[in-house]
């Protein structure tokens, strides 16, 4: 390892030799190794499916390998579970939270670890504990508060005082900053930053070149499961680093000439969305979006975006405003009809690719048709017609280059980005006269982030209005001609594409008259 | 007035004794749901835990080894439910009903080849029966109005395993949010991702929670069989083991109000038998068929009206598998 000749003298804290780990016919980690020295901040890229949270949950015993040497501190150690890692001093902050949402922080602090039976002792020892870690690393929590009812920048932090308190030295982060707001990511790497002048040994998952060259000493590329370089980040730049996770040159801005709007498409008034808790999620919000322009919606996760999205595209019922599209008004007494607003040029890219996308399970030809199947072009008499559909599907394969091209595949047998792909082919080949999109390049790779960036652009370009709905801040200012910004279920400011920086969309974000995360849900 | 206080105090006399294999139950597929197992198999494990009991203080001529023999049937029986979804994922409605059928079957086989008295087991002497308790000073206080009749009649008077299923409460109380074990169980009913990357076995701990279950409805068994009645009598648990749980529900998975709706279908059912062949003002006699389906009508307008939103644990139902 390149990085192991700076600290000669002590044993890396980590020490993955020739990790190797299949599950059925996929083989997540080829014979890996990795290297990381004591006390400091070592990032691991690559590309969705690249193997990196499969390596660092094998680190953290939640996989087994099928072989390969794990060494802590020189020292070769078993993990056969979670339980020998956090004894090891290894401990992870998993990207979907491991928190029991119905507990207090306290509670949830004291599940893992060991002593009596009896609860209030263990209890009041955490209390103590917790309120000096807070103190050390900047982490403040109520420690009282229902972990349910909290942020998500106050859930991570619980997260990460979960693994001091059980004592880690060597914390693994996957993916820590997807579902942060700028601010809260600052925040973050300030805690890191306290963690490693205090001897704690951190490792970084992300697929965010920037995040890496801010906060890390050392990173490593992952690709298809091997790894395929070790670079000290000072020595490196988010070229050569994105040009290693693809395996070839990665152009990483986009050519775009300035939007021609014309006519409005899509007309928004007033509208509100109420959740079946009785919560406004959308809150009186208005805009337009003319042909030939993309309008983006950017925001922390769960402040409105998803139920405006389905309000539109006409799968949530909503309680006031309207909505006016290609001569037709949707009010809550009309709602929209999906089916039909398909046939009057509306397509929907739904964010949960997987719940309202595709049906996971059929493979690709039925899922190129679904909603379209009773389009005459697919049917004979009663039957579908199986040749012509599996002709379509084989072209809309090879124009948008999915990968394999075989349309007999099962749909989650894709990988993200192809099953993206599909849903992408299915509705931009009808020639939508508007365009929803919801995360659309969320658990897609590089390489094909690009393609559907491109593709979009092309829509725009060809007279669709398109509304983008995204909570990555640079997909966002990459493609939209206007920025629009929700949170708590307002739109709270306008900024236009060109002088969108992240500093402004951040505080919008944020709603920074509010502070840090209070507000958002 | 004395006499319709007796007969008050007498029908929630009956409410207890009616309730007690409803609330071991209860708190049995309270433990076993909250640790993310749906229990369905409450009857089938009481049923055959009250053929056990009966069979064996048959044989063995006590009612203690009969309990012995009741409880052991119940946590095999949850052996098998946790074997079927918690070793191999499979689905723990199917495997509760299982047990539901097998149950209801293996009994009267069982009993029709040991007894050859058409499914029952022979009827129980009185010493091989739980008994009565008298509270000391029953007596003394026969002739104190009101209170004399309260401790004679309510509180003195019923067997052990009443005062168990009573005990149970609190015991369940403190044991699920006054101890570690109750924190963990807890937990992997809401999040069993988040125990099991605490270095915590998810199965090791329902294993113990569906145990706990069968425990607690091994002891009701033994109580239809061996307290309330002398002798096993064919499907005697008739739907009591579903009532439970449906009293759990309305409870909304918590022990105390648990116990409240336990005691309210007690009650229901107690005012029924009271009912029956009395004459209301204004309406006359009422037909015992209806008197009858009194009990189950209001468990489903209850369940269905008045429960409000009730929140199950997070991972009920849902096997655990590593997610890849």
């Amino acid at each position: 390892m390149s990085q192991a000749a700076d600290v000669a003298l002590l044993p890396p804290a980590i020490e993955l030799v020739g990790i190797d780990k299949r599950f059925g016919a996929v083989h997540a980690n080829r014979a890996v190794s990795l290297a990381v020295a004591a006390g400091t901040i070592h990032g691991i890229v690559g590309e969705n499916g690249a193997g990196k949270s499969t390596l660092m949950n094998i680190l953290h015993g939640f996989y087994q390998a099928d072989a390969g040497e794990i060494r802590v501190d020189g020292t070769a150690i078993a993990v056969r579970s979670p339980e020998d890692a956090i004894r090891a001093g290894i401990d992870m902050v998993h990207q979907h939270f491991m928190l029991v949402s119905t507990f207090t922080v306290l509670e949830n602090l004291v599940l893992g670890v060991k002593g009596g039976w009896r609860l209030a002792p263990a209890l009041g020892r955490a209390r103590r504990e917790l309120l000096r870690l807070a103190d050390e690393f900047g982490l403040e929590i109520d420690p009282d508060a229902v972990v349910g009812d909290l942020p998500v920048g106050p859930r991570q932090r619980v997260e990460i005082l979960k693994a001091l308190y059980r004592g880690a030295r060597i914390l693994i982060l996957d993916e820590p900053t997807s579902v942060l707001t700028p601010a809260e990511t600052a925040r973050l790497f300030a805690v890191l930053r306290a963690l490693k002048a205090r001897g704690v040994t951190v490792v970084l998952i992300t697929h965010k070149l920037r995040e890496i060259m801010e906060i890390t000493d050392t990173v490593s590329v992952m690709r298809q499961g091997a790894m395929v370089a070790h670079r000290v980040t000072a020595e490196t730049d988010r070229e050569s680093l994105a040009e290693l996770m693809v395996g070839r040159k990665v152009p990483l801005g986009l050519d775009k000439q300035a939007a021609r709007p014309g006519d409005v498409a899509l007309a928004v008034r007033g509208l509100s969305v109420v959740d079946d808790l009785g919560v406004t999620r959308v809150d009186d919000v208005g805009f337009e979006v003319r042909a030939g322009e993309i309008v983006g919606i950017a925001g922390v996760s769960g402040n409105g975006q998803s139920e405006l999205l389905a309000a539109l595209a006409g799968m949530e019922p909503f309680p006031q405003g309207e909505v006016r599209f290609a001569g037709t008004v949707m009010t809550p007494a009309l709602p929209g009809d999906p089916g039909d607003l398909r046939t009057r040029g509306l397509a929907h890219v739904p964010e949960d690719r997987l719940g309202d996308g595709v049906v996971g399970a059929f493979p690709a030809w039925e899922n190129v048709i679904l909603g379209y199947h009773d389009d005459p072009a697919y049917r004979r008499v009663v039957l579908i017609d199986r040749p012509a559909i599996l002709a379509d599907c084989a072209a809309k394969m090879a124009k948008y280059d999915v990968r394999p091209a075989d349309p007999h595949l099962a749909t989650h047998g894709f990988s993200g980005g192809n099953q993206q792909k599909l849903v992408i082919a299915r509705e931009l080949e009808r020639a939508p006269s508007v365009l929803l999109v919801g995360q659309p390049t969320r658990g897609v790779d590089i390489g094909a982030i690009e393609f559907i960036h491109k593709t979009l652009l092309a829509m725009r370009d060809a007279g669709c209005a398109v509304l983008l709905v995204s909570v990555e801040l640079e997909e966002i200012m990459a493609l939209a001609d206007r920025i629009l910004v929700m949170f708590e279920g307002r739109i709270v400011g306008e900024v236009a594409g060109e002088t969108a920086d992240e500093r402004t969309l951040g505080l919008l974000m944020a709603n920074a008259a509010e502070g840090d995360g209070d507000g958002s849900r | 007035m004395d006499e319709h206080f007796l007969l008050a105090v007498l029908t929630l006399d009956a409410t207890l004794r009616v309730a007690t294999p409803l609330i071991l139950c209860a708190m049995a597929g309270l433990i076993s749901e909250r640790s993310g197992i749906i229990d369905i198999s409450l009857e089938g494990k009481m049923l055959g835990a009250a053929f056990a009991a009966a069979a064996v203080a048959h044989v063995s001529g006590s009612e203690w080894v009969g309990l012995l023999a009741a409880v052991l049937t119940g946590a095999m029986l949850s052996l098998v439910h946790g074997f079927a979804c918690i070793t191999h994922n499979g689905s723990q409605v199917v495997s509760g009903v299982a047990v539901n059928i097998l149950m209801s079957g293996l009994t009267v086989t069982l009993g029709i080849a040991w007894f050859a008295q058409g499914g029952q087991t022979p009827g129980l002497g009185e010493a091989e029966r739980f008994r009565p308790l008298l509270w000391p000073g029953t007596e003394a206080l026969r002739e104190v109005p009101v209170l004399g009749t309260l401790y004679r009649e309510l509180l003195s008077g019923h067997n052990l395993l009443v005062y168990v299923a009573l005990a149970a409460v609190p015991l369940v109380w403190w044991g699920l949010y006054r101890t570690r074990f109750g924190l963990r169980l807890r937990a992997v009913g809401e999040n069993p991702e988040a125990v099991d990357t605490a270095g915590i076995s998810v199965a090791w701990l329902r294993y113990r929670a569906v145990l706990l279950a069968g425990l607690l409805a091994g002891i009701a068994g033994a109580y239809l069989s061996t307290a309330q009645n002398g002798a096993f009598v064919r499907d005697m648990t008739a739907g009591q083991g579903y009532i439970a749980l449906a009293a759990m529900i309305f409870g909304k998975w918590r022990p105390v109000p648990a116990l409240g709706a336990c005691l309210l279908f007690g009650f229901l059912d107690a005012l029924a038998v009271r009912l029956q062949g009395v004459a209301l003002p204004g309406v006359g006699e009422i037909p015992v068929q209806f008197i009858q389906a009194l009990p189950y009508v209001l468990t489903v307008v209850l369940l269905a009206g008045f429960m409000g939103r009730a929140v199950a644990p997070k991972a009920i139902g849902i096997p655990y598998v590593k997610e890849r």
